[in-house]
């Protein structure tokens, strides 16, 4: 039971680890909790069926359809987190007034919900169809099945605790500096995706360049440790990165920075020819 | 928008480039949650492909923090695993599903 309770907590942390900075981003927006349960609901189903067809997905292109679908995954959750900060980079003032104004959620802004709801439905997609064909294969094996069920549903509620503690954790830091928080968050936590997501392309046989290992500190934090795994969600923590991993993770961090550089820019433009 | 031409030439340019050839076939069964072979040898410096047979029922992932790979293999079904190459040492894997006994690893010699 502990087994089961250990490995699904595992899955379900990585996904709640991303849905509490989510939720902690978008303080302040009114209906985000409507995007985000449609979100996790979408990505449950989803995870879902991608486990029932993941006999299907793993022969696909050459034996490569697991890989390519996961780095797919990863790369639109990395396109929604550098919509969001950009949206953000250009809305997060005006959002931080009007929550310091009247200390609750009024701001109309149906646009990063959308992006994050996305990421939210991804990131429960991807750890949930591990989840999901763990359970399956529980109940296919038959012997002590109900231990192994119940290890698993209390891991699903120890995750969700997990996020819980993640998201009130975020919401006490000070109004005014919780936008500059995670919107640093969602910036690392793109870049960890996007180096993911190149390593998947690599398993999958696709770019298979710069594949030397920069430095291995697995000495000193292993990934499959709980602290390991915790770091490799939420900054792509890695023990033997590639150079093209590391390549592709500084690239992210400097585009979000250029995309965030735009947008702030653009409001003062319009306003200038305006006048 | 000539950044961009550049890179999306640069792009498609690694997309196509031949993987390393000379990449060597290996098979590991798993049956009754144990690897067979539990020690792979396989050659350094080369890119190793393996095909990875589940033979029993319920799936099993098929992962590595040390060639860092991750794959969920269906029951009664294959999953093909590519990595290297590598350097001459011994490199751990494990079955995520059945920690306990799904334990192997890869010899580079």
């Amino acid at each position: 039971m502990l087994g089961a309770l250990i490995i699904v907590f595992r899955e379900v942390i990585e996904a709640g680890l991303i849905i509490g900075i989510v939720m902690a981003a978008t303080r302040g927006v009114a209906g985000r909790g409507r995007f985000v349960t449609y979100g996790i609901v979408a990505g449950v189903l989803g995870a879902t069926l991608v486990a029932c067809f993941a006999g299907v997905i793993s022969q696909a292109f050459a034996g490569s359809g697991q890989e390519l679908f996961n780095a797919t995954v990863l790369s639109i959750a990395v396109v929604m987190l550098m919509w969001h900060n950009a949206w953000m980079a250009r809305h997060g003032r005006e959002i931080a007034a009007e929550m310091r104004q009247i200390g609750a959620a009024v701001t109309e802004g149906a646009k990063p919900l959308t992006a994050l709801a996305v990421v939210v439905g991804l990131a429960v997609l991807r750890e949930g169809s591990e989840v999901v064909l763990f359970l399956y294969g529980i109940f296919a094996s038959g012997t002590s099945g109900m231990a192994l069920l119940v290890g698993g549903v209390l891991g699903v509620i120890a995750g969700a605790a997990f996020t819980a503690l993640t998201y009130f954790g975020l919401v006490a830091i000070p109004t005014r500096h919780i936008f500059t928080v995670t919107t640093g968050l969602i910036a690392l936590l793109a870049a960890g995706l996007a180096a993911q997501a190149v390593q998947f392309l690599n398993n999958g046989g696709y770019f298979v360049v710069l594949d030397r290992t920069v430095w291995d500190t697995s000495w000193l934090l292993s990934e499959g440790s709980l602290f390991g795994r915790l770091l490799h969600t939420l900054i792509g923590y890695t023990e033997r990165p590639s150079e093209l991993q590391l390549v592709v993770y500084i690239g992210t961090l400097v585009v979000m920075y250029l995309l965030m550089r735009i947008a702030r820019r653009q409001p003062q433009q319009r306003m200038a020819a305006a006048e | 928008m000539r950044h961009l031409i550049a890179l999306a030439s640069l792009a498609a340019f690694l997309a196509l480039a031949p993987a390393h050839a000379s990449a060597q076939s290996f098979t590991i069964t798993i049956k009754d949650h144990r690897f067979t072979p539990a020690e792979l040898k396989v050659p350094a410096g080369k890119r190793i492909t393996v095909t990875v047979a589940n033979d029993d029922a319920t799936p099993e992932e098929f992962e590595s923090h040390v060639l860092k790979f991750e794959k969920v293999i269906p029951g009664k079904s294959k999953g093909i695993v590519r990595f290297g190459p590598l350097k001459p040492g011994r490199y751990k894997f494990f079955g995520e599903y059945h920690e306990d006994t799904a334990q192997g690893a890869v010899v580079v010699e």
